[in-house]
Parts: structure tokens; C-alpha cells; sequence
């Protein structure tokens, strides 16, 4: 019986994420035992190993960790931003910073989720929060 | 009490083929040559061979493509993938295979046509789910966030990366063998083509061809072979992520791990290390293995390699060949690091010999900085 004591139900993390995605809701799986969130999603918290997990909205609100600029020819796409997000909550992510220059974009910066819900695969993008 | 891997087994012949360009020659056709490069060096053959050890961006089965090309049936066999640092990595699985009588002589071994065959880095890598959407370039844009960071936090510059493949430059043009020997200045890396800032096209590995291979047996046989024999005296292994985005931390690399459990093994320290050989697939490797292996504290590494300090002359030999940045970079490179350490060790290696070198570092990289794998090499002189 021990042997599968440890039951998932319901549809997988991916799914999960995405379909939140879906319904403009930007959430991730906090485990209940340690308190933590996590990205990637996962079936069981990689912080502590507790598969109490629970799906919670985020703020939205994250720092630029890290950013590169990837140059393309204008008739590739022209240059294309590629930085890792802190969020808020402590999890850390690859996306894309929209409507500033790369070039502009420094680590440090304070950014706003945005989700991009054109296609099948929703994914997240973030834009610059001013300074007041 | 030394840890009973520890100059158990050692390397008594090395072999490379088709490095630079290999016209009309498949990943296993310059492995085979490679590896009978070696059995000629060690005065062994083919049939010797009871132990392989490999790994392949090309074959799904990689034991088994080789083993059926080069025609030998091996008693063990061990594939195990964790990207350019294999090769490193199965020392130790060797060493433990060998000290078990699971085998008497390994073969360790790489080939790639990576550079004749269009230049694409050969991949059966699964996609990253969550890094797809924003079209990162795999492997180069990982590293441009990690070096990015790293100036941020630490100050590192652009010329300081810059100096790292300079002096790569500098060790090629006393290497015959290397693939890049031009005249190479700070200036001309920090105008080349910006690829992923802030890394630029001279902060990158070539793309050649080429393959080598590693024959090991047991120290109480290693004397009865032609050449000196070079004793592993300890290997660590470590990783902590796979995709970027789970680096804990981009300026610290699982090094710090990997090294520490190779001194430890070996009963040495940074202080004992004549020659240094890292895997060095773009300026910033450089940089952040010589912090966490030890050689500088972190976040000084910018320094520590500028003005020529790890160059010909400067205050320590890193990467004698040219390494990645100069000497030859098939996709996978931890092979090549290895062989350098082995020749650098047995001397006879003209211009660009380091006199004396009785312990070398050879430190392999896999991934995107995910998997870190150290080695401690030495002469019978250590054991």
C-alpha cells in the first residue's frame, strides 16, 4: 500500500498553469507545508519535498535578475530580449520584457506580468513599471 | 585516510583524430581514428578493450553505436550524458569499473563532425517548456544572463572577458595543433559581432571537427606501457540545475562542488595545481570556474584573468592547448581537456609545455553551466 500512497488527481501542473493562463489568472503551486512557491510547476514542492501544494495568484510584480539581448537581421524579427524574472514571490523565470528598448532594460528593474493569450499556449511577458 | 580511488587507476595512452576540419567523416568515423591513435600511443589493441565509456550528441545508444563501429565487445559499458563534461565525468565511473574488476582496460572516447557537417549544434536535447516562447539562443543566450549578471553584481567587464580569450589566442599560437592562430587583440574581441550580450562572437568556442580518446588501466599495470603513466588522483561531481532558469544562482556554479570533491579525493589543494584545464565554451566559463574551483574568490575572477595573469608567462597556465576558444570545440569538449592535462603531465609538449607540471585541474562543463565536473591528474612523482 505504500507503495502508492501518494495520490495525484486531476489534471497535471502544466495543465493547470496554463489553463490559469487561459482565464488571464497568472498562478503557481505554494506548498503548504514550507509555504513556498514554485516554478516550474511540479506535482511535489522541490523546496522541502511536500506534495501539499495548493495554486495561489501572484502578484504579477517581479525584478529583472538577468538579460541578454539577442541580435537578429530586421527580417528575422529584429533583436529580441530574452531576461529571467524574480518574482515577487521568490520563484524565478524566463520571458521577455516588452515596450522598452532592450538595450534600456537593466537588471534590477521592476516589471508587470502580462499574459499573452493569443494561441493554444498561453505564456507570460512582463512590461517596465515606471518610476513614480 | 586517501580515499581508495585515489591513484588507483591511470592513463597510459591518448589518442585525437580529424581535429579542425574532417571532410566526408562521420562522428564515428573520428572516433575511430581517435581511438586508434591511442591503442598505437599506449602499444595496445583493439581487442584489449573490455571497458567503453562515451557519450554522443548523435546516437541514441551511444555505447552501442561505437562499441558495433570500432568492433569490440566491452564487458562494461557506461553512456552516461551530462552534455561536454562526460567525458570528464567517466573517469570516475572508469576508476570505480577498473578498481572492481569490472574491466581491465577502458577506452574513453568522443568524435563530432560538427563543424564540416554545417556548424549546428547536433542536439536529441528535449525542449525547455517554459523557455520556448521567448526563442532563447541554446546554449549561448543561457550563458549571456549568467555573464550579464556577474558584471552586474561584481563589476566584471566586457575587456576582462575579453582577456580571457586573448590569452587562449596566446597559448594557440604555441600550439601547432590549434585551429585559431592569428594574432588576436582585446580590441578585436570587443569589436566582433555582438551575438547575446554581452557576449560577442570572439567570446565564443570555435566550431571544429574532431575526436579523442582516453585509454586507462590500473596502476599496477600502468608501468608495463610505453609512456609515463598520468594517475587519476580524484574526480567530483556535481549539478544543481539543467535549464537556466533553475540556477540558483547565475554568478556561483556547482564547481564549487565538483572542485571540492576532487581536492578532497585527492588529498590536494589549489596550491598543488601546475596546469589548469576548464572547459572554456565561452570567456565567462573562465572566469566564474577559476572563482569557485578556488583559484580566486568570487566575483574577483575579472581580474584575476585580465593583463595576460593566465596567458603564457602570466602567474598561472590555464588552458594550454588554446582551449575551446582556440585549440578545437566539436559540440562537446571535455575530451580535449582531459588529453591536454594527460600531455601536459608526460611532458613533450614544445613550446607551450609547463615545466615541472607534476598535478593538473581539468574541469568539464555540460549544459548550461548545469553539470560540473572536476578532475585531478598527476605524475607518478604525487601518487
Amino acid at each position: 500500500m505504500a507503495l502508492t500512497n501518494k495520490k495525484f488527481t486531476g489534471p497535471g501542473p502544466d495543465q493547470v498553469y496554463k489553463d490559469h493562463l487561459k482565464n488571464n489568472n497568472f498562478s503557481l503551486p505554494k506548498c503548504l507545508d514550507c509555504g513556498e512557491f514554485h516554478f516550474f510547476p511540479r506535482v511535489v514542492c522541490p523546496h522541502c519535498g511536500g506534495f501539499n501544494l495548493t495554486w495561489e495568484k501572484l502578484s504579477g510584480l517581479g525584478e529583472v535578475y538577468s538579460t541578454t539581448t539577442i541580435r537578429r537581421k530586421a527580417e528575422r524579427g529584429g533583436d529580441n530580449n530574452v531576461s529571467l524574472i524574480t518574482l515577487a514571490e521568490g520563484p524565478r523565470l524566463m520571458s521577455r520584457v516588452e515596450g522598452v528598448e532592450a538595450q534600456a532594460l537593466s537588471i534590477g528593474d521592476t516589471v508587470q506580468v502580462l499574459i499573452n493569450n493569443d494561441s493554444d499556449e498561453p505564456f507570460v511577458l512582463f512590461t517596465p513599471v515606471s518610476e513614480v | 585516510m586517501a580515499h581508495e580511488l585515489r591513484g588507483s587507476s591511470a592513463i597510459v595512452g591518448v589518442g585525437l583524430a580529424g581535429c579542425g576540419e574532417a571532410i566526408g567523416r562521420s562522428p564515428l568515423d573520428i572516433l575511430t581514428e581517435a581511438t586508434h591513435n591511442a591503442l598505437d600511443d599506449a602499444g595496445l589493441k583493439l581487442s584489449d578493450i573490455d571497458g567503453l565509456f562515451t557519450g554522443s550528441s548523435y546516437h541514441f545508444m551511444p555505447t552501442l553505436s561505437t562499441a558495433e563501429y570500432l568492433g569490440i565487445k566491452p564487458k562494461f559499458s557506461d553512456g552516461s550524458m551530462v552534455g561536454g563534461s562526460s567525458f570528464v565525468a567517466h573517469t570516475l565511473n572508469a576508476a570505480m569499473a577498473i578498481k572492481n574488476g569490472l574491466c581491465e582496460v577502458a577506452l574513453i572516447c568522443y568524435g563530432s563532425n560538427q563543424r564540416t557537417a554545417g556548424g549546428k549544434l547536433a542536439t536529441m536535447s528535449e525542449q525547455q517548456t517554459y523557455e520556448v516562447p521567448y526563442k532563447p539562443r541554446y546554449p549561448i543566450s543561457s550563458y549571456a544572463l549568467a555573464a550579464a549578471r556577474h558584471m552586474h553584481q561584481y563589476g566584471t567587464t566586457r575587456e576582462q572577458m575579453a582577456d580571457v580569450a586573448v590569452a587562449a589566442r596566446q597559448w594557440a599560437q604555441l600550439n601547432p595543433e590549434a585551429f585559431a592562430r592569428d594574432d588576436l587583440s582585446r580590441s578585436d574581441v570587443l569589436n566582433s559581432r555582438m551575438i547575446s550580450d554581452p557576449i560577442s562572437l570572439l567570446d565564443c568556442c570555435l566550431v571544429t571537427d574532431g575526436g579523442g580518446a582516453v585509454i586507462m588501466v590500473s596502476s599496477e599495470r600502468a608501468k608495463d606501457f610505453p609512456n609515463k603513466p598520468v594517475y587519476l588522483l580524484g574526480t567530483g561531481t556535481a549539478h544543481w540545475h539543467r535549464q537556466i532558469t533553475q540556477m540558483p544562482d547565475l554568478t556561483v556554479t556547482a564547481a564549487a562542488d565538483s572542485g571540492k570533491r576532487a581536492f578532497e579525493m585527492a588529498g590536494l589543494t589549489k596550491n598543488d595545481v601546475d596546469v589548469v584545464e576548464l572547459y572554456d565554451a565561452f570567456t565567462i566559463n573562465t572566469i566564474l570556474f577559476l572563482e569557485d574551483l578556488g583559484f580566486c574568490a568570487k566575483g574577483e575572477g575579472g581580474a584575476f584573468v585580465a593583463n595576460g595573469n593566465i596567458a603564457p608567462g602570466g602567474s598561472l597556465p590555464v588552458n594550454t592547448n588554446g582551449g575551446g576558444l582556440s585549440c578545437v570545440h566539436p559540440g562537446m569538449y571535455g575530451i580535449f581537456i582531459l588529453i591536454e592535462a594527460i600531455r601536459q603531465l608526460r611532458g613533450g609538449c614544445g613550446d607551450r609545455q609547463i615545466n615541472g607540471a607534476e598535478v593538473a585541474l581539468v574541469h568539464g562543463n555540460g549544459g548550461v553551466l548545469s553539470s560540473q565536473v572536476t578532475t585531478l591528474l598527476g605524475t607518478e612523482g604525487v601518487l
